[in-house]
């Protein structure tokens, strides 16, 4: 069973290193681009058993570790 | 009675621990204790300092990995009891991912790592750290960091200013708050700010970088003199 989580800014809150990306492909020649958010994206593996469970887990995780709430929003998708 | 004792914690990746430690014991007279990651004990301090660095190179988050360490339960639990908890860059990182400090320091705003001599403006002098300093002084210290870039939500900061808990902002050399003396983008110019009891204070700057005329400078030195003799006390 697999989790993936993405971890993404939260409105409001500046993302200079989007802006940067998206000043890039300004310069490759690539219009129409509105704006660029970067994240993380974090893959699990994780022992068989209850999908729900596991999101709850997995939730958890985030909570504790894997995103920091104060900036960061996440969310979980299990795939079984 | 005995000689206040320091610790230093040291994590994988910290590389001012040795700067802390040294200037730490130019202002006690001995030299504090240092104390690896890993343990899951601290012993009784009158003062914990989490130094600089780039504690577990900085995976996933500054400050993340470091956050979670053992040791770090008893830096919380001490820091509940009222002991001095000090963080410098880091440092700082690492104490606002524990939650001993509100906010994040995030990526600064130019993207670009930042070295370079900040002036900064002492806005408290009624704390254990700053004693050493007039309130509105306005003194040099180094920074050197890619995440210095304090951030919270707008209620947070604002009961930060209420409560006087903002200890430095960066300045212009005269004192006045400016966009052009703020190195990383922090709200406020904030550098460093302290805890609701006022006995955890974390900061980008490196006070202890200019703490010895050989360094080239003293402005850091009052810190550390103010709090080994607040901890004599």
């Amino acid at each position: 069973m697999k989790a993936r989580v993405h971890i993404t800014l939260k409105n409001g809150v500046l993302d200079p290193q989007g802006k940067a990306i998206h000043n890039s492909l300004e310069g490759l020649g690539f219009d129409g681009v509105e704006g660029v958010r970067q994240g993380k994206f974090i893959e699990l593996e994780l022992a068989d058993g209850d999908a729900e469970a596991a999101k709850a887990r997995v939730a958890e995780m985030c909570e504790k570790l894997l995103a920091n709430t104060v900036i960061e929003n996440y969310t979980v998708e299990i795939e079984t | 009675m005995s000689a206040p004792s320091v610790a230093v914690i040291v994590f994988p990746g910290s590389n001012c621990d040795r700067d802390i430690a040294v200037t730490l014991e130019a202002a006690l007279g001995h030299a504090p204790q240092m104390v690896w990651h890993g343990d899951s004990s601290l012993p009784k301090v009158d003062l914990i300092a989490v130094p600089g660095g780039f504690s577990y190179g900085d995976y996933l988050r500054s400050g993340a990995m470091a956050a979670n360490s053992p040791i770090m339960r008893e830096v919380v639990a001490q820091a509940g009891r009222g002991v001095p908890v000090l963080g410098i860059c880091n440092g700082f990182q690492v104490l606002t991912e524990c939650g001993l400090l509100p906010g994040v320091l995030m990526r600064n705003a130019s993207l670009k790592f930042i070295c370079r001599d900040v002036d900064l403006r002492v806005e408290r002098s009624d704390t254990v750290f700053t004693s050493g300093y007039g309130a509105g002084d306005v003194i040099r210290v180094p920074v050197a960091h890619h995440d210095g870039n304090y951030f919270t939500d707008p209620d947070t900061l604002k009961s930060l200013e209420d409560n006087g808990r903002v200890a430095f902002r960066y300045c212009a050399p005269d004192g006045a708050i400016t966009d052009a003396a703020n190195p990383n983008g922090s709200l406020a110019n904030i550098a460093g700010i302290l805890n609701e009891t006022g006995n955890v204070l974390g900061m980008m700057p490196h006070p202890e970088r200019l703490a010895d005329p050989l360094l080239g400078g003293t402005d850091g030195a009052p810190m550390f003199t103010a709090l080994a003799e607040a901890i004599a006390a």
